[in-house]
């Protein structure tokens, strides 16, 4: 039997849109994850249109829920940007081994090109790494579809699936119509013991390995046959084979050569590239991002051409696309730089910033809107590696530094990112304090700013703005052992936030100064969310 | 043989309603049976910096991206923001700016993008109805009589 669909009028969306759409439709009994440009608005959507979303703390927290919401039978959509899955890695390669009940699909949306983000790491690796199933969409279309297909192969093989979009993909709104597929009712959740599957000590592990590697085949050798990839027979001088948003470049500019678009790439048809690749006299790779496909195509014996290692950096394009195809690798046109962004005029994070410039600080710092406080006229960060590593980072200069350099080291985190990994930071600073004490200052602006204002553990309201829960900083710093916590508005007296910073760096002692402002951009719909959650509701 | 897209760039600063101006092309386009792209980069937008969108729309389409130097219509709602942008149009492309635009005849200077979009619209087969019902469905009913009244002005103004 199938699910009941909505009404089937095509509309244009984006790509994440199409992503939370095919998981209402497939009755996706939990969304979770953690907000990161380009991924945020699927779980938000999901949300908007009834499913139960929820952001975790972080995205090992959220993958560890969809875990357990597929061993409990039912189906789970885990989302976040690439770097996020960095942080979930440790969950997805042992979930790889077990046996789910449920379906499990990961998104991982990577950013090449970086509009925002710190890296732009290639998700596909993960998948051959950690040996789980990868679809690639290459519009919203199949962003819809691929859901679909995924929460299916998840279910029949009983395992973890990863769904890589791209910027690109994610952002870029293209037409779609609905219930191309249809996808069996989910099953009623229940836990039934199943210890060798789920319990990955070694005896068990072992063979739960052997089975994953040969669940891979069988999931290869349906790939071959049933796969979601697509043969477009053209020429054959000309052979392209592509996945993802590079697909679209490809037919763009090269409608005369024949194409192989895989949207499995993990693990991938291999003897249908080999057939392609011999059916051409050239065969050539079109990926974005790392050389991975041509790299598994060469050690399978095929003899493919993989794009200049220029075109490895940054996103494709047409353009781009036609110097690849012309073997093209004159220097690029650089494009007139634009008005960069700015932390916005009477955003509490800039008086933050003149204190700690003029107080000459050493900065190691995070990632949030504050990240622009290394930007003129501020220049007051000096470094910014992943979520949470300001605190870490900081512990290591004060370790380090002479005495009177490392009195002057203050680590800057943000109120979400200190959620997502901060606190682990301030256990090792209790934990192993440096000599000349530390100070960590938590930027609370009572939002996740940067990815458009989402709500996390420290708002005391959820995904969808309700009351719930809430961690409060400055309690769980003392209660951790911090023997100096303050809470300040950084805009209310200036002197006194520097006189306060001041005599923290004067100690030799830990300190937790909690700057707490909300965000200019978000203080009114704060102030509507909590006038709303006043209100009884007997 | 497809006929080529037809490729448009709004571009402007954060918070001046370029995703909203694009949105409301896209959804005029779709609305007239057409296969419509539409990209932009989220993200550090609301910051204040430069922020672009293509809108490409015709029989079939598939970057959603315009090609560099290939936008036949390049609207800008920030003046500043014209050199930045102006390699995307192609030779003979039209390009839509602010100073098209009496504003102190605007009931509210944030319509800009919206008269734009009237002046935009001058050049493109749909029809005021295509364009209105967009605008409403884009927009928060409140603000659609300010809006309509941009949008009229742009389609007017010589």
């Amino acid at each position: 039997m199938n699910c009941p669909k909505q009404e089937l009028v095509l509309s244009l969306m984006s790509g994440d849109e199409a992503v939370a759409m095919a998981a209402i439709e497939a009755g996706v009994r939990l969304g979770t994850g953690y907000p990161g440009t380009p991924s945020t608005e699927i779980l938000e959507t999901f949300e908007k249109l009834g499913g139960k979303a929820q952001w975790a703390p972080n995205e090992k927290v959220a993958l560890e829920v969809g875990i357990g919401v597929a061993f409990a039978g039912g189906r789970a959509l885990v989302t976040m940007k690439h770097v996020g899955l960095n942080v979930a890695a440790d969950p997805l390669f042992t979930v790889a081994y077990t046996r789910l009940d449920g379906a499990l699909v990961v998104v991982s949306a990577d950013d090449p090109g970086m509009a925002s983000s710190q890296n732009e790491q290639d998700s596909r690796r993960y998948a051959l790494a950690a040996g789980v199933p990868m679809f690639e969409p290459s519009d919203s279309q199949e962003a819809y579809e691929f859901t679909l297909r995924a929460i299916e192969l998840s279910e029949r093989w009983q395992c973890p699936v990863l769904l890589r979009m791209t910027t690109r993909v994610c952002h870029s709104k293209t037409i779609v119509r609905p219930g191309t597929l249809t996808i069996s009712e989910p099953r009623a959740p229940h836990f039934e013991h199943d210890f060798p599957s789920r319990v990955m000590i070694p005896a068990y592990a072992r063979p739960a390995h052997l089975r994953m590697r040969k669940r891979l085949a069988e999931i290869a050798a349906w790939n071959e046959q049933e796969g979601p990839n697509q043969l477009i027979a053209a020429g054959s001088s000309l052979g392209i084979v592509t996945s993802g948003v590079a697909f679209q470049y490809v037919r763009e500019i090269a409608p005369e050569a024949s194409v192989l678009k895989l949207g499995l790439t993990y693990p991938l048809p291999i003897e249908r590239m080999r057939a392609f690749a011999a059916s051409v006299d050239q065969c050539l790779v079109v990926e974005e991002g790392d050389p991975y496909l041509v790299e598994a195509a060469r050690t399978a014996g095929i003899e493919v051409e993989g794009k200049q290692e220029m075109y490895r950096f940054g996103e494709l394009n047409t353009a781009r696309v036609s110097r690849i195809l012309n073997d093209d690798c004159s220097p690029e046109a650089k494009p007139v730089p634009g008005k960069p962004p700015a932390l916005c005029p009477g955003c509490p994070h800039r008086s933050v910033y003149t204190v700690l410039r003029d107080l000459n600080c050493l900065i190691p710092g995070d990632i949030g809107c504050y990240s622009l406080g290394v930007l003129p006229p501020f220049q007051a960060m000096d470094t910014l590696v992943c979520m949470g590593s300001g605190i870490g980072v900081g512990l290591g200069m004060r370790h380090t530094l002479p005495p009177d350099e490392a009195k002057r080291v203050v680590s800057v985190i943000g109120d979400s990112t200190f959620v997502h990994s901060g606190i682990t930071g301030l256990v090792e600073m209790v934990y192993n304090p440096p000599e000349t004490g530390h100070v960590v200052l938590i930027l609370d602006n009572g939002t996740t700013a940067m990815t458009g204002m989402q709500e996390h553990p420290g708002t005391g309201r959820t995904l969808d703005h309700a009351k719930t829960g809430k961690v409060i900083f400055e309690d769980l710093a003392r209660a951790l052992g911090v023997p100096n916590v303050h809470v300040i508005d950084p805009t209310q007296d200036i002197e006194e936030f520097k006189k306060l910073i001041q005599s923290c760096l004067d100690k030799a002692e830990l300190s937790v100064v909690i700057a707490r402002r909300n965000c200019l951009l978000a203080s009114s719909a704060i102030r509507e969310y909590e006038r709303c959650n006043e209100q009884p509701t007997n | 043989m497809s006929s080529l897209p037809t490729n448009v760039v709004i571009a402007g600063l954060g918070g001046q309603g370029v995703l909203k101006a694009s949105d409301i092309l896209a959804d005029v386009a779709f609305g007239a049976g057409l296969d419509v792209k539409k990209s932009e980069l989220h993200g550090m937008s609301q910051r204040g910096g430069s922020v672009s969108s293509d809108v490409r729309f015709g029989e079939r389409v598939f970057s959603p991206m315009v090609p560099e130097g290939g936008a036949d219509f390049l609207v800008v709602i920030a003046a500043d923001q014209i050199p930045v942008n102006a390699a995307s149009l192609r030779e003979g492309g039209i390009l839509v700016e602010p100073s098209q635009i009496d504003e102190s005849s605007l009931q509210n200077k944030k319509g800009i993008n919206v008269a734009l979009l009237g002046v935009l619209s001058r050049h493109l087969p749909f029809s005021i109805e295509a364009w209105t019902g967009a605008l409403k469905r884009n927009l928060p009913e409140k603000l659609h009589e300010a809006n309509l009244a941009a949008f009229a002005l742009g389609r007017t103004q010589r």
